[in-house]
């Protein structure tokens, strides 16, 4: 797609995001609002897997250490100030990926995706199997955070309107955030380690650095998406450090197309909505409650047909019609100039 | 602890490093020649354990019934589902990115969890041991063990065995081994990739379902019992060194030893203890304990 085309894409993108509360209901409103933190969420992980070539599998670890933050630090019966706490929830996210990624990228690879896991599992089991966070139930948030300016309220994240916008805003910061960051030095230098590593190092890079610096910016965005959920819900429980859901986002983000931050919007969108489908009981029934076949059945289906992911599809589908028409070297020509 | 439990512990740890050794090997052979990260692997387990459950029945009024020939009839299933499943979703895979087969391996598990919810049912099963195996022996002067258990030990030795001897005493174990040493070099030797890869598969598949089959009557059957095995089997493949059955075996007896000691001397610490140790394995040496090629 011409750079315009993506500019007009992200654009159109988040004007309807903002349109969207003054036409829907309160169960659309909620619905919207978790796959807007799940967008986070899948933002950092792109950045990671997408730019920088690492493929992180314990990215819902710093996910819930953001949410249990926010529970965690909050005072038992009073809201907690929004200017301390955000911040807070978010450096101890980053926290963990500073002391995950020292150690795991010593690996590469495969074994890479490994240790993140076992990182992972180790703060799971952590939260799962102590009193700390309590135990297997989880721990409710009582009071949601406010940001109070002398003495008035400015924001109240209480009703689910505000809540909306306040998730809106934080999704159009991270969104905005990464993509000055991948037009910055720091981010060539990443999509220089995703193409070749070695080169990177021969041309006088330490690529260590800008590895771990990722890697904790990565965390620390995670640590943002698991601060909204957990204010969102207000209830916090072990599963969201869980495996599946580091597989889930890492899913979303394949499904998306990896390489570019729309990809990661386009597919936490994709995943949660197919999901919602294929439980709605008014479509399906009974059979809803296998909705995770359908759910299946779509994966396999965009693997064989959409290997670039969504994000590829108006490329292919221009490729399909120009192949139409031209005759089949210009069409190689074509996708020459789309690498 | 006393004599009597730590040997008790000893022979369970054994039994359940065997069993991963099975299901781990499979995966890391299939990893190691085709490239291809399975996640499906695990599943394949669960139908194993499903068959035995679901099989018996109809394998007791067809053929007369009897363990092993429900084993026999699981065993042949699972080569032809190993044999279509790499000719459907997986020849078309080798060429594409590692990310993209994790996602089309990830809709597989879905499916097959899914699949096994409506034909079997999403209830706790039992599979009955059969009956010359189902006593026990004395271990000291109170304990005693299972037979079956040590049968399960028994099986997995003698597969491990097999398996071993296949690899490196005969012409299709040396072209699986140099599969697993250089690809592109076996293929331009003039061996037909294509169905190695597909013996590979089936056989790989077909290890796994066994697995399944043989642990069911200690296990029992359970929704999702495939990914719990899926991810300490992937513990055991990185541990091992990618594409190794030798560090597979080696590392699945030592997640087997700390594991089944660790649910006994640390009960608190018990889950995250496989990962430390995974963690600390990976920092020392960055490519697993034998490397492959």
């Amino acid at each position: 797609m011409a750079t315009r085309g993506k500019l007009l894409f992200v654009v159109a993108a988040f004007v309807l995001l903002a349109a969207y509360p003054y036409v829907a209901g309160q169960f659309g409103v909620d619905l919207v609002t978790k796959i807007m933190i799940y967008a986070i969420f899948a933002l950092s992980l792109e950045l990671l897997v997408g730019t920088t070539g690492l493929v992180c599998f314990g990215h819902a670890a710093l996910f819930g250490i953001g949410a249990y933050a926010t529970v965690l630090l909050s005072p038992e019966n009073d809201a907690a100030g929004l200017w301390w706490l955000l911040p807070a929830c978010v450096m101890a996210a980053a926290a963990y990926a500073l002391f995950m990624g020292a150690l795991s990228l010593r690996t590469k690879g495969v074994y890479f995706i490994m240790v993140t896991l076992a990182f992972a599992q180790m703060a799971y089991y952590v939260i799962h199997d102590t009193k700390i966070g309590g135990g297997t139930d989880g721990i409710y948030l009582n009071v949601k955070p406010v940001l109070k300016v002398g003495g008035s309220t400015l924001i109240g994240l209480n009703d689910a309107g505000s809540f909306y916008a306040f998730t809106w805003v934080m999704l159009l910061l991270v969104f905005g955030l990464l993509a000055l960051l991948l037009r910055s030095r720091f981010g060539r230098a990443l999509a220089g380690i995703k193409a070749n590593e070695q080169r990177m190092r021969a041309t006088g890079f330490s690529t260590y650095p800008y590895k771990l610096a990722a890697f904790t910016i990565s965390g620390a965005i995670a640590g943002l998406a698991g601060f909204l959920f957990a204010v969102k819900d207000g209830v916090v429980n072990p599963e969201l450090l869980s495996w599946h859901f580091s597989g889930a986002v890492l899913i979303m983000i394949i499904l998306g197309g990896l390489g570019h931050l729309r990809g990661a919007l386009i597919g936490a969108f994709a995943f949660a909505l197919l999901q919602e489908f294929f439980q709605s009981e008014a479509v399906f029934g009974a059979f809803a409650k296998h909705w995770l076949l359908g759910l299946g059945l779509t994966i396999i289906a965009s693997v064989a047909l959409l290997p670039r992911g969504l994000v590829g599809v108006p490329d292919q589908v221009r490729e399909r019609l120009l192949g139409n028409q031209r005759d089949r070297r210009s069409t190689t020509e074509h996708s020459d100039e789309r690498t | 602890m006393d004599f009597a439990t730590f040997l008790i512990q000893c022979l369970n740890s054994l039994q359940y490093g065997l069993l991963l050794f099975l299901v781990a090997s499979g995966l890391t052979l299939i990893f190691g020649i085709m490239g291809v990260i399975n996640l499906a692997h695990g599943s394949f387990y669960m139908i194993g354990a499903y068959m035995a459950y679901a099989l018996a029945p109809l394998v007791a009024s067809t053929f007369g019934g009897g363990f092993f020939a429900t084993l026999f009839v699981g065993l042949v299933l699972a080569v032809i589902l190993g044999y279509v499943l790499e000719w459907a979703f997986f020849s078309f895979l080798y060429e594409r990115e590692h990310l993209q087969q994790v996602l089309m391996t990830y809709g597989l598990i879905l499916v097959f969890e899914e699949l096994r919810s409506l034909i079997v049912g999403d209830d706790v099963y039992g599979v009955k041991a059969p009956d010359w195996l189902a006593g026990t022996i004395p271990l000291g002067e109170m304990m005693t063990y299972p037979v079956y258990r040590l049968f399960i030990s028994g099986v997995c030795l003698a597969l491990a065995l097999g398996m071993w001897l296949v690899l490196t005493r005969t012409r299709l174990g040396m072209m699986i081994r140099a599969g697993a040493t250089n690809r592109e070099m076996v293929q331009s030797l003039g061996i037909d990739i294509k169905f190695l890869y597909r013996a590979v598969f089936a056989a790989g598949v077909a290890i796994a379902v066994f697995a399944g089959m043989v642990a069911a009557p200690v296990s029992s059957v359970y929704p999702g019992m495939g990914n719990q095995v899926l991810i300490i089997c992937f513990v055991v493949v990185v541990i091992g060194g990618i594409g190794s059955i030798r560090g597979a075996l080696v590392a699945a007896l030592l997640i087997g030893v700390v594991d089944t000691f660790g649910k006994v001397v640390f009960p608190q610490a018990a889950g995250v203890l496989v990962y430390v140790l995974m963690a600390l394995i990976l920092l020392w040496k960055p490519d697993g304990l034998f490397k492959a090629g």
